[in-house]
Order: structure tokens, then C-alpha cells, then sequence
């Protein structure tokens, strides 16, 4: 078990996460794009940790597992709202700041 | 010098020798500064508080001069002692005392008295007359709209003139003159509301401003001629001694010449006296009559030296202040005339006497001059003050239509002014026979009319003398007779003035009795030997600055021949006025077909009187029309065509500017420059608002391009 197996992991985990949120229309897949940058952020803490023999990575990554549901919490909570006035969550069409 | 006599040979041998010069002293001829101070002081008191005062300042301006009056007396009183202690043959030096005010390069300029027998003289005749005319005025300016403001000028005039008599060098004398000068304008001018009274005001100060230049020129070169000094011995020393080059003498005495004629009123520079009567009359007896016109003969007195020997007074039978002096005689009393006005008379008739003053300077007879000047002042202000008196009485100064017969109503001032015109005349034994005989013996005419022993042979000046007698009685005749005598021809009833008005009269028609006895000629055999000269004894100095001048003995002829001069003129006038115009009417003032009426030369003549020998007429009309005339005319036309054609000019170039700066800088320049900075930022803008597309997605974007090239710096680089 090599550290480094986990750190490509996560390396492949962030860039389909920053994919997903750059080119995907749907606001809710944006939102499951945030959650797995997340976790493959949770994953090199934790690989970190158990090389160093600390135990400090698994309770960061317990609190950015925290703040990830408060946040997907708000998220969806903003999608719904948008979703009710516009009737679409493409977020192609949500230009209103544009100009 | 041929006709030096023993007396002055002996002077000057004195003089010569150390121990021949007694010095001076005494307390109050050394704090002589005070006489001037106390009516200085009381100026400003007056000014200032004087209205609080229960009787308008009047008390203080009283108090001030008799003060200086006693001071003056006990001056005199101590420089006799001093005379007399010395003794014959010592000369009896000036008591000085000065005060430096500021020393620069080597010339110092200080301030200071000199007194000595002129300067005590005159400190008495300003001070007598002053006390005497302020007690006058309480009576006569009652209840004036500028009652205080008069007395406050009467002391400062008072002060002046003491300042003036007492200068010690020739800058002061300058700045008395001047406030001589000035207090003349302010008191001839008290009633400025009327016209007539400011123009005769500024007359007075204007002439008077002519004659300074001289005054100025004069002082400037007496003090290069004399070694850089003023000090008015040390110039007379020097002129006396010879170390003053002649020519200096001539013109340093023929600029303050000029600035004698017009303080004290001669030829061709008098016109301003008789217009000066315009103010109240205490105003004229004091400042035109007694003391202020006398400021000039005393210049020439107190600066004997050079006079004497500027203008060669000694061994010439003619000279240029001799002429100045007799021409002025005759012009005075020429017109005195052919005056209405009772106060007009008596200012040519001053003319005439200040003529005759300056003449006795001319001729070498300086204590002959001191003593008219001393006697003058006694009985010219008593007239004054009578005529005064009189127009208290009448209202009005004009003798033809508002005067006559007033001896009925008015006997102390008919005796008083009667007195004071006997002694203008020149009657025995009144005061001005005895100075006026001095004069004339001083001429040094023949020598068998003239007297004997003068300083030259100034026979002209002789007759011009004479003739002036015979006319100054038959004027002061006329004057009488239209003022006292025939019929009332005012209004109302006259009545004599108070005792304030006539007890200086009388006390100066008994001082033009008895003052004439002061100076008795030497050799009249009906008095003792020692009453004679007293005068000139304790006047006269012979120390070193004083020049060496001869004294003329007069004759019982010229005695003689004056008296009856006097009284031929006497008689002519009273034939003409008693007799012929009484024979008339009682209220006749002139004889209906005279002379005039039936001559053509006559009436020219007249109006050639009338018109006072057209110098006004030159000086106002010629003179100052023709200067102010074409330089009025050159200043309209330079501001009309040159300033004005500058100014609009400037005007209207300004305007052209104006349209270029607005429409090509401002419109043009600064506005493109202004449009064009606010063009590039809004395209600026332009292009970035390109940026904000409103995606969440690209701004997530640019966020994370943004992460990554931050990762790459903080970890390869750094």
C-alpha cells in the first residue's frame, strides 16, 4: 500500500469533480461535482494521516464531512428556490448578472 | 565803514577783547523756554477740556498769558540788572541755553533760547498785548458758535510767537514762523461759514507760502555759508567777523528778504493783509498789528549781521531793503485813503508802519526800528481794539454808512482811539513821534534836516519818510472824522462797551503815551543825561555778534520839521472833512462834486487806489489764472484723449481675448481634452463587461485556473 496509490486517487476524484462543475448544466450535478472534490479531498487527509500515524487527518476530514452537509444543506435549498421561480435548474440560462 | 562814530568804534573794540564780554545770567532769562510753555500748555488744556470749564476755556487761556507775562517782565527785569551790572563798556553776551534733539554727520540739531534785549523786548510786546487781547476777547466773541476753539488758538498763537522770538537757531525759527503762520489762517478764518473769511484765510497762508521759499532758500544758505551751523549767533558772529563771503550775505539776505515781505506785509507781497481783517477784530489787533507782521522785521533784527553787511547797509545811500521798506511806506498810506472800512485803514496804515520798520533796518537804524516796532504794537492795537469797540456798538465796520458822530455815545473809545492816532501820527510827546524821528534821523539825510552821524546817506529814503507822515495823519483824520464826528448814520442807538473792552483800551492809550519816553534822543537837553537811550542802552547789544552800527543824533530841526509835516497834514484833512464835507451835511461822508467827479486823472487815480494798483487783479487773475488756465485745459484733454482712448481701448481688447479663450481653448481644447478622458474608460468598459457572463460556471472557472497558478508558484516556485 503506497501513499501515493490514494493521492491519485484523489487527484482523479478532483479533476472529474472541477469537470463536472465547469462543463455540467445541471445545478444539482454541479452540486454532486462539489461533493466529490470534497471527498477526494476527505481521502488524502485520511491517506495523510495514516502515514504520518496521526490521528488529526481523520478529524479534519470529519469536519469538512460536517461542513460539506451544511453546505450541500444550503445548496439544495438554493437550487430548489431557483427551480420554483425559473421552472429549470440549467445553469446555462442563469445570466441574469450578465453585462 | 566812514561813518562809524566813537560809540560803535568802542563796541567794537569790547567786543574784541575777552574780558570786554560779560556773560549773562540770571534764573529767569535762563528758563525762558517756560514764557512760550505756559500758553502752549494751556492750548492743549483748552482744546481738550476746555468746554467743562465754567467759562469756556477762556479762564485757562488767561491764566497761561499773564503767567508768561510775569515771567517776561522778571526776565526783563533780570537782563536790565544784568546791563547794569556790567557796566559801560562791557558788552553783555545772550543768555542761551539749548537742548540737542539729534546730531547726524557733524551738524547738530537742537532746540533752544536765546535771550537778549530783542528777544526780551518782544517777549514783552506779545505778552502785554496777548493779555490784553485775550481779556478784550471775553467780551467781544461772547457767545461765538466757537468761543473755546478761539481762546485754544489764541494760546497757541501766543505760544508760537514766543517759541519764534526766542529761536536760538534758524530751524527753529522756520517752524515758529510756519505756526505763526498756521494760527493766522486758523483765526483769520474763525467764521469759515461766510465765504469771504475762507478765501481771505487762504489768502494770507498762500502768500505767506510764496514769501517761505525764500525763507527756506535763505536758512539753507546761511547754513552752508556759515559752516554748517544754524545757530543764529554763531551766523551773526561769522557775518559780523567777515568769515561769511559777501555774496553768500546778499543772497542768503535778499531770499529771507521774499519771506519778509510776506509775513510782514511789504510791497508787492501785502495783499493779503487787508483781506485778513475778514477775522475777529482781537484777531487782527493781535496778530496783524502788533505781533505776527512783526515777525518779519524781527528776522531782520535778530539777524542783524547779516543783513548789515549783506545788503552793505553801512556808507550806501541806497539799498535794496531801504527801497523794499520806503515803497511800502507809500503804498500803505497811499491806500489807506480810499477805504470805507475802519479796520481796511488800519491795516494799510500797518502796512505803512511795517514799511517804516524795515526802512530803520535798511538805513542802519536798528534800535530806531526795534522801538517803532515797540511803540507801534501799543498804539496799532489800541486802535484796533477801538474800532472793535465800535463795531460792538454799530454792528457793522463800514465807517461811510453805518458811523459818525459816535463821540457822543462812545467817549472812552473816541479818547482812547483819538490818543492812539495822535500817537500814529507822530505828535510830540506821544509814543510815535519819538521812534518815527528816530527813523527819520537815522536816514542820515542832510545834516541839517536829517540829523547827523547815520550809517549813510538815504536821502530818498528821507523824503519817502516824510511824505509818509504827512499822509499817515491826514488818513488817520479822515478815519476820525467819518468814524466820530457829523451825524449818526446808522441805526439804533450806539452805546459804550464794557469794562472788559475798555480797560485795555485805556491801557494802551496810556502805553502810546508814556513808551515813547524810553528812548529819549541822546543830547535833548530837557531831561537829564541818564533818562536819554534808556531804550537802546538795555536793547542794543554790543557783544561780538551784533554789528557795529552808527547811531544818528536827530535834530531840534528835524524835530521841528516832522511835527509840522504831521500837523500840515493834520490841517489838510481836517480843512477838507471839518470844513468842506461838514459844510455840506452833518452826514455828509465825502464832498459831492470833488475832485474826482471833476478830473479824469483824479478819478483814474482813484481807481487806481480803489483797486489797490491792480496787484490782485495780477496775482489772482495773471498769474494763477494763467497757470491754472492751460495746465486745466492740458489735463482735460490728456484724460479725455490719452487715458481715456488707453482705458477703452484696453476695454475692448479684453473682449476679443475673451471670445478667442472661450471659443477655440475652452470649447476646442479643454473640452476634447475632458471628452476624451472619459471616451477611453467607456470603452475600456466595453470590452470588459465581456467578462461578466453572469455564469456561475465561468466565474467557477476563472476561480479555479486562478488556484492552480497560485498551486504552481507556492509549490515549484517557493
Amino acid at each position: 500500500m503506497y501513499v501515493s496509490q490514494f493521492a491519485v486517487l484523489a487527484a482523479v476524484l478532483f479533476s472529474m469533480g472541477v469537470y463536472g462543475i465547469l462543463v455540467r448544466r445541471n445545478g444539482i450535478l454541479v452540486l454532486m461535482s462539489v461533493e466529490l472534490i470534497l471527498n477526494s479531498v476527505n481521502i488524502n487527509l485520511v491517506a495523510f494521516g495514516a502515514l504520518r500515524d496521526t490521528i488529526s487527518g481523520e478529524v479534519f476530514a470529519l469536519f469538512v464531512i460536517t461542513v460539506a452537509a451544511a453546505e450541500v444543506g444550503v445548496g439544495l435549498a438554493i437550487v430548489l428556490m431557483i427551480y420554483r421561480n425559473r421552472r429549470s435548474v440549467d445553469l446555462s440560462e442563469m445570466d441574469l448578472m450578465k453585462g | 565803514m566812514e561813518s562809524l562814530s566813537v560809540f560803535g568804534g568802542a563796541a567794537v573794540l569790547a567786543a574784541e577783547t575777552a574780558e570786554g564780554i560779560a556773560h549773562a545770567s540770571g534764573w529767569f532769562l535762563e528758563n525762558a523756554w517756560l514764557v512760550p510753555a505756559f500758553p502752549a500748555l494751556s492750548f492743549l488744556v483748552i482744546l481738550f477740556f476746555g468746554k467743562r470749564f465754567p467759562k469756556g476755556g477762556s479762564e485757562v487761556g488767561i491764566a497761561a498769558v499773564a503767567l508768561s507775562f510775569v515771567f517776561a517782565v522778571a526776565a526783563g527785569i533780570q537782563w536790565i540788572g544784568q546791563i547794569n551790572s556790567a557796566g559801560e563798556g562791557t558788552a553783555v553776551d545772550a543768555v542761551t541755553s539749548t537742548w540737542t534733539w539729534w546730531v547726524n554727520g557733524g551738524v547738530e540739531f537742537s532746540i533752544g533760547t536765546l535771550v537778549d534785549g530783542l528777544a526780551v523786548v518782544l517777549m514783552f510786546v506779545v505778552t502785554t498785548v496777548s493779555l490784553l487781547v485775550h481779556v478784550y476777547s471775553t467780551d467781544y466773541v461772547a457767545g461765538d458758535r466757537r468761543y473755546t476753539h478761539f481762546f485754544a488758538f489764541l494760546s497757541l498763537f501766543t505760544a508760537a510767537m514766543l517759541f519764534f522770538v526766542l529761536s536760538e537757531n534758524t530751524l527753529q525759527m522756520i517752524v515758529g514762523w510756519e505756526l505763526v503762520g498756521v494760527c493766522s489762517f486758523v483765526l483769520i478764518g474763525h467764521w469759515w461759514e461766510e465765504k469771504p473769511n475762507s478765501d481771505a484765510a487762504l489768502k494770507a497762508f498762500f502768500t505767506n507760502r510764496v514769501g517761505d521759499i525764500g525763507l527756506l532758500i535763505g536758512v539753507a544758505v546761511l547754513f552752508f555759508a556759515a559752516d554748517q551751523t544754524f545757530s543764529v549767533l554763531e551766523i551773526n558772529k561769522m557775518a559780523v567777523s567777515g568769515e561769511i563771503t559777501h555774496l553768500a550775505l546778499l543772497v542768503g539776505g535778499c531770499a529771507l528778504l521774499a519771506a519778509v515781505m510776506s509775513k510782514s506785509g511789504q510791497f508787492f507781497l501785502h495783499t493779503w493783509l487787508p483781506d485778513a481783517m475778514a477775522g475777529p477784530t482781537p484777531v487782527s489787533a493781535l496778530i496783524h498789528a502788533a505781533t505776527m507782521v512783526v515777525a518779519g522785521v524781527y528776522l531782520i533784527a535778530r539777524l542783524y549781521g547779516v543783513f548789515f553787511e549783506g545788503f552793505s547797509i553801512a556808507g550806501s545811500s541806497v539799498n535794496l531793503l531801504a527801497i523794499v521798506g520806503g515803497l511800502t511806506t507809500l503804498v500803505g498810506a497811499s491806500l489807506a485813503f480810499v477805504q470805507r472800512d475802519i479796520k481796511k485803514v488800519l491795516a494799510y496804515s500797518t502796512i505803512s508802519q511795517l514799511g517804516y520798520m524795515v526802512l530803520a533796518l535798511g538805513v542802519g537804524a536798528w534800535t530806531a526800528a526795534v522801538f517803532h516796532l515797540f511803540t507801534h504794537a501799543f498804539f496799532k492795537a489800541c486802535l484796533f481794539l477801538g474800532s472793535g469797540s465800535v463795531s460792538h456798538a454799530v454792528h457793522s465796520f463800514d465807517m461811510k454808512s453805518d458811523m459818525g458822530g459816535l463821540r457822543k455815545w462812545m467817549p472812552h473809545t473816541y479818547k482812547t482811539f483819538v490818543i492812539a492816532s495822535l500817537a500814529l501820527a507822530g505828535i510830540p510827546p506821544l509814543a510815535g513821534f519819538w521812534s518815527k524821528d528816530e527813523i527819520l534821523a537815522g536816514t542820515g539825510g542832510w545834516g541839517l534836516v536829517g540829523g547827523t552821524g547815520g550809517n549813510g546817506a538815504y536821502l530818498v529814503m528821507l523824503i519817502m519818510g516824510m511824505a509818509t507822515a504827512a499822509l499817515t495823519a491826514a488818513y488817520m483824520t479822515r478815519c476820525v472824522y467819518l468814524t466820530f464826528f457829523g451825524e449818526f448814520r446808522g441805526h439804533g442807538t450806539p452805546h459804550e462797551s464794557g469794562p472788559r473792552i475798555v480797560v485795555p483800551l485805556w491801557i494802551l492809550a496810556v502805553l502810546a503815551v508814556v513808551a515813547g519816553w524810553l528812548n529819549l534822543p541822546k543830547g535833548f537837553q530837557l531831561v537829564p543825561e541818564s533818562w536819554t537811550t534808556r531804550f537802546e542802552h538795555y536793547v542794543e547789544s554790543s557783544a561780538d555778534y551784533f554789528p557795529s552800527i552808527a547811531h544818528a543824533k536827530p535834530s531840534w530841526t528835524l524835530a521841528i520839521v516832522s511835527t509840522a509835516i504831521a500837523l500840515g497834514g493834520i490841517a489838510v484833512a481836517a480843512r477838507y472833512y471839518f470844513g468842506r464835507v461838514r459844510a455840506e451835511s452833518p452826514r455828509a461822508t465825502e464832498v459831492g462834486r470833488g475832485w474826482t467827479k471833476r478830473s479824469r486823472l483824479a478819478a483814474a487815480g482813484h481807481t487806481l487806489l480803489a483797486k489797490k494798483y491792480y496787484l490782485d487783479h495780477l496775482y489772482t487773475g495773471i498769474i494763477a489764472g494763467g497757470v491754472k488756465g492751460p495746465i486745466a485745459r492740458a489735463a482735460y484733454k490728456f484724460n479725455q484723449e490719452g487715458i481715456d482712448r488707453v482705458v477703452n481701448a484696453a476695454g475692448e481688447r479684453s473682449v476679443k481675448a475673451g471670445h478667442v479663450v472661450y471659443d477655440i481653448i475652452d470649447q476646442k481644447v479643454v473640452d476634447g481634452v475632458v471628452n476624451s478622458s472619459g471616451v477611453a474608460p467607456h470603452m475600456a468598459g466595453e470590452e470588459m463587461r465581456k467578462m461578466q457572463t453572469g455564469k456561475v460556471q465561468s466565474y467557477a472557472g476563472i476561480v479555479f485556473v486562478a488556484a492552480a497558478l497560485l498551486a504552481l508558484v507556492f509549490i515549484v516556485f517557493i
